[in-house]
Formats: C-alpha cells, structure tokens, sequence
C-alpha cells in the first residue's frame, strides 16, 4: 500500500491508495445514478425541447409505486423494476398529451414553469398522503451480501447498480444514434413537416419519447428505493445535481449526459475524500468554469 | 331580526359571564412545520395533540376558555417571525407552542419575549434557547442537543463504546450536537478517532462511511438528522459496516425515523428520548386517542407531539391559577413555580432558566423478530433521571440564573 497525496495547494491531504480505489469506485456507483437521470432529461429536452423540471419527481415515483406495489400486491423488486417504469411513463403520456403538446412552440420557459408546478403538486401530494419521514424498501434477497475486493467491501447491490445502468444507457444510446427509429426521432426534431410528409406520426412518436424519458426517470426511483430514503422529497434534493450534469454535458447530448453523469460521480466522490464539505458545490464549480469555456457544454452542438 | 338576534347574544353573554364570574380566554397558536421534511415529526400530529390537550383540559376548567390556531414556518425563521408578529400582534394570540427547526425557534424566543407572551418549545433542539439566548418568556419542554449528546454518549462510551468517528452535518445543529457529544465522550474516558462534515440534505453517504470503516472507531455517531441519518444507516447496513464490528449511535432519532427505516436495517441503533408511546399504558392510551384526532391510525406519535400536549397542559393549569394569560412573564413565573404533572410526562419541573426537565430513556431499536406489534420499536435499556438528563443550570450561561 502506498499513500496518495493532493498537492500542498489543494490542502495536501493524504489517504492510502486502496482507499482512494473504493472511493473512485462509489464515485462510479453515485454517477450511474447521475447518468440515468441526466439521460432521460436529455432526451426530452433534445427530442422535444422541454426542460423537464418534474423530473425529480417522477423519479420519486417511480420508487413509491414499487413501496405501493410491494405494500398492496406483494409484487418485489423486480417486477417493480419494469412495472414501475411503465406506470409513471404512462402518466408522462398522458401529461405530453393533456399540457406539453401545446406548449412547442412557445419559449422553453413555459415548459419549464409548467414541468416545475407539476413537480411541485405531484411532491405535495405525496406528502399529504405518506408523509415527509420516508417509508422501507428492502433490499430483494437475491442482492444482498457482497464481495470483499481486498481495498473495499463491495455491495452486490452496488455492483448490480452499475451494470443495469450502463446497460440502460449504452442501450438508450444506440438506439437514438445508431438505429433507423432513432434517425427518424432526430429528424422529427429537426423538421417535423418534412418527416410528417414520409408517413411517419410524428406527435404519437413524440409522445412516446416524453413516456420514455419519463420511465427512465422512474427505472433509476425504483433502482434507488433499496439504498436511499423513499421520501416526496428525494427527488428535488438530486434533481439540482442532475440538471448541473446536463449542462456540462452540453444540454440534450445523449453521450454528454452518460459521461458528464459517470465523470462527475467519479469527481464528487474523490471531493467527498480530500474537502467533504463543497461535495455538494464541486459540481456547480465545475458548471461555472464550463460554461465560461464552452457556454454549449462539453458534448453541446452550437445552435 | 338580526337586532332582537344581537341582543338575545348580548343577554346570553352578560347571563353566561354571570354563571362564571371568572371567565378566562387564551389562545394559543402550533407554529410548526406543516409540509416539509419536519411535517411528522410536530406537524399535523403536534396541533391534533394540542386538541386532545384543550379537550382534557375544558373538562375539569370550564371557566377557561381556549382557542386554536396553527401555522406553517416553512423552516425559514423569516416566516416564522412574521407569523409570530401577526399572530401576537393581530390574532391576539397569547402563546406559541412546538416550532421544530432550531433556526425558527431562536427567532421566535426573541419576538416572544420583546412582547412579552409565551413560547413553549418542544420541537427545536438547540441547548442555546435555555443557554446564552434564554429569556422569561421561553420554557423548553422536550428535549435538548445536549441531553441528546450526554444521554447516547456516555451510555455508549460506558458499554464499551470508548473510540468514536462522527457524520456530522455540516451546520449549526450538527455542530452543537457533534461538539457536545465530544465533550461526553472525552469527558468518560472515550477517544474521538476522527470526523467527517457532510452538506445537509446528503444524498449518499457511502464514501463518508468508507471513510468510518477506515478509522476502525468502535462507535460511529450520526450527528444529524432525518433524511441524513436515514441513508447514512441505510448505506450501513449495505457496505457490512455493522458486520465489520462498528456500531451505530443516532444522537437524534425520532420514532418516524425508525418507521421510515424498518427495523431490518435499523436493528441495534441506540438512541435517546424523553417519551416513547409503547413505554406505559397510560402513552398507549393516549396514543390511541392522538390516533383517532389524527386520522391516521398507523403513524405514531413522536416525542415532540407528545412535548405539545403536555406543554399546552401545564400552560393552561399556570393561566387558570393565575387567572389571566395576558401578562406572558408571570405566566412563565407560575409555570415555573407549579410542579408539573400530566399523564405523558409525569411529575417534574421547569428550573430558572427555562429548562423543563424529566427522565430520559435510552432505547435500543429491536430486531425485527422481537417486535410484537406495528410500532413496537423499542428495548429501554436505561432510565436517566431527570437530575443526569440536562444540563447543570449553572453550567448553561443563562443570565436568568446569575440574576
């Protein structure tokens, strides 16, 4: 074992390398949850040009249908984990229908007003029914325990974490970049006239992209009820986070948001070793200076 | 009509104050945090406690008349000061009870005694507010950042718990709480390892807790509070932290804390309070009865909501001896010179500088196996007395007791 040391600059701190290892690796874990986020904003925001500010509490959600699901049918946290997602995209569905549709064309702050009083109902009234101290979620048998990796104690749930995630994202990504339904999405973006004019529905394919980031949003609620705080306001304590991973990455930038996600789970997690107390700050640090360099993101196109 | 109406009010009203000739009115105000992350620990529960409080109180007084109002500081003390201004000012209100979030509570101490009304606090946790800030308006019922620190810290440290790391949440509350419980720790022979000052609202807590398992400290201490020491514990249980040998200590948990974290993952956490509703037949009672004021039958009362009834008792006993509620010092003076005893906390007292004190538990969170019925939370693994719970007066800096 040797140790790793901040320059004297920094403070000079110093922790043994093993330790630096697991805490890269939680780092990791924390950014799998930032990526799952930030990917569904993303897309919203680059399939339809909504800022979705309802976000955080959709993800809220998402974990209280799988504590709903759990407590009223006995239905764990696998079943959870898909039925969930298709619950809370539904209500995106019929929210894209009922208010966003009619709100393209106007400036993105209308959306972004509209998204954030939606949040702000939907947390109230879960409030009011289940109260603000938060409910149980166990943790499915079949992830509990863990391995010991020598520099850390690893939890299989953490391990599973990570893999569900970059499997959700490397997914998600492939199909907007890489396959002809994505290319079609991309082009309803671009000019929604011209692909109308090939057959395609546009608003129902729009509709569904809503139901989609949506459901993403709720996919990452149910994967973090095991480990976290089931509580209406767990949501809006990350979605301030989330929104600051989606403007390094460069707003509606797909890869962006899946490796500023990864990237600054990895840079709060080495903050929380060497300054604990800006954990929460680093990120909006690194915000500032990336928008004083690049103002579109690191990933952004220019308009 | 309406005239013959008015006159046959006016007759009724003279003809009524006839029958008591001292007939009494007080109004008394729930200033607590209604829709926020405090909402159940006071809340909704603390005003139906202050219902059941009136209620009990109307039966055997019913020359004392009582009215009700509550309000939402929204924990910020610039709201809280406003509501105390219009309630004092406007509302008549003569007293201002519970006010959870210690921030609101300061603020309203100050407004209390410039006007000179009634503050009884049983929701805020800050030693200050029977310390350096005390006034003759004040009286702290509940519970304290330093019993909280000297009840869990020295129970643990004397058990065997003698090397500490602390999460402490990085403002002034956890700051008092981490401070004061250091000062226990050290003071009973235990060692301080190291700690580590995370940002409020913290969302994971894992690489803090690699962080105690590397300090190889016996006890880790959470000094914070809801949602914070729900995932710091959550997050211990998962990376093995009680497996590997390290032992939880909560300096502030609340039974809706336990609730939300299910007695699987909370199992073995020792923590402190001065009330817990399972302890004897006459809380369970009364908890069935908050139960059915509150509508909701399966929460249950914490120690707070518990302080409101019981600090709403003994004001009303105080104004009805005194006759009047409207000259706030002398209220406080009776509150201070009458024994308290009511049905939750039983018989104690309110000292010079405004500390209410009682007994305090030391609890210890049961397995899941263990536990009988829905809200059966607790071993009590000792009784503090009520001399031991609090602070020495003379230790507490409060100008009330060196004048």
């Amino acid at each position: 074992m040797f140790e790793i040391c901040l320059p004297v600059l920094l403070g000079g701190k110093c922790i043994p390398s093993g330790a630096l290892f697991g805490q890269l690796l939680i780092g990791l874990i924390n950014g799998s949850f930032y990526a799952l986020l930030s990917l569904g904003l993303a897309v919203i925001f680059g399939m339809l040009n909504i800022i979705n500010f309802s976000h955080g509490a959709q993800y809220m959600l998402g974990a209280f249908v799988a504590y709903l699901m759990l407590q009223y049918s006995g239905l764990g946290y696998w079943p959870a984990l898909i039925i969930a997602p298709l619950i809370v995209g539904l209500t995106g569905v019929i929210i894209e229908r009922v208010f966003l549709q009619w709100l393209y064309k106007l400036d993105h702050l209308y959306g972004l007003l509209l998204t954030f009083g939606l949040a702000l109902i939907i947390e109230g009234v879960v409030r009011n029914q289940y109260g603000s101290a938060g409910l149980p979620y166990t943790m499915p048998d079949s992830l509990r325990g863990g391995q010991n990796l020598g520099f850390m104690f690893l939890p299989n749930y953490r391990a599973w974490v990570i893999v569900a995630s970059l499997g959700v994202c490397i997914g998600t990504w492939f199909v907007i970049e890489r396959t002809r339904l994505g290319a079609y999405l991309r082009a309803a973006t671009e000019n929604p006239t011209l692909v109308r004019a090939f057959g395609i529905n546009v608003p129902v394919m729009i509709t569904l992209t809503y139901g989609f980031g949506v459901a993403l949003a709720a996919f990452a609620g149910v994967m973090a009820a095991p480990i976290y705080n089931v509580s209406p306001q767990m949501g809006s304590e990350l979605i301030i986070v989330v929104f600051a991973v989606v403007v390094i990455g460069g707003m509606g930038s797909i890869l962006g948001a899946i490796v500023t996600g990864f990237g600054l789970g990895v840079v709060e997690g080495l903050t929380k070793v060497f300054f604990p107390e800006a954990s929460n700050t680093v990120i909006f640090v690194i915000m500032a200076i990336v928008l004083l360099v690049r103002p579109a993101g690191l990933f952004g196109r220019r308009a | 009509m309406k005239k013959t109406l008015g006159l046959a009010a006016l007759t009724a009203m003279l003809l009524g104050g006839a029958a008591h000739a001292q007939q009494v009115t007080v109004k008394v105000g729930v200033l607590s945090d209604m829709s926020s992350l405090y909402s159940d620990i006071g809340g909704a529960g603390s005003v139906a406690a202050a219902k059941l409080a009136i209620a009990d109180f109307a039966k055997a007084n019913p020359n004392v008349k009582v009215e009700l109002v509550s309000g939402d500081h929204q924990n910020k003390p610039d709201v809280g000061s406003q509501l105390a201004n219009q309630w004092y000012d406007v509302d008549k209100v003569d007293m201002i009870i519970d006010t959870p979030n210690s921030g609101v509570a300061l603020a309203v101490s100050q407004i209390t005694t410039t006007k000179n009304k009634v503050f009884v606090v049983s929701g805020a946790a800050a030693s200050d507010l029977t310390g350096p800030k005390c006034n003759a308006n004040t009286v702290h019922w509940t519970y304290d950042t330093w019993m909280l620190a000297n009840g869990t810290g020295k129970a643990i440290v004397k058990t065997g718990g003698d090397s500490w790391f602390f999460l402490t949440a990085d403002y002034a509350f956890g700051h008092a709480l981490e401070r004061d419980t250091m000062a226990a720790v050290e003071k009973n022979g235990g060692k301080v390892l190291g700690k580590v000052r995370h940002p409020l609202n913290t969302n994971d807590f894992s690489s803090f807790l690699l962080q105690a398992q590397a300090s190889k400290a016996k006890i880790v201490g959470l000094a914070n509070a809801g949602g914070d020491t729900i995932n710091a514990i959550k997050a211990g249980a998962e990376f093995g932290l009680t497996k590997g040998g390290q032992k939880f200590a909560g300096l502030l948990v609340f039974a809706s804390d336990v609730n939300a974290l299910g007695l699987a993952t909370a199992q073995g956490l020792t923590l402190t309070e001065t009330w817990y509703w399972d302890l004897n037949d006459a809380n369970r009672a009364w908890t069935k009865r908050w139960q059915a004021e509150r509508n909701a039958a399966g929460k249950f009362p914490t120690m707070v909501q518990a302080g409101v009834y019981s600090g709403l008792t003994h004001y009303l006993k105080s104004v009805a001896a005194l006759k009047s509620g409207a000259d706030g010092k002398a209220v406080v003076e009776e509150m201070k010179k009458l024994p308290t005893d009511d049905v939750l906390f039983g018989k104690g007292s309110i000292r010079a500088d405004g500390r209410k004190v009682h007994p305090a538990y030391l609890l210890e969170v049961k397995a899941p196996a263990e536990s009988k019925h829905p809200g059966d939370f607790y071993h009590v693994r000792a009784t503090i007395p009520a001399d031991e719970a609090f602070r020495p007066l003379a230790e507490g800096n409060c100008p009330l007791v060196k004048g």
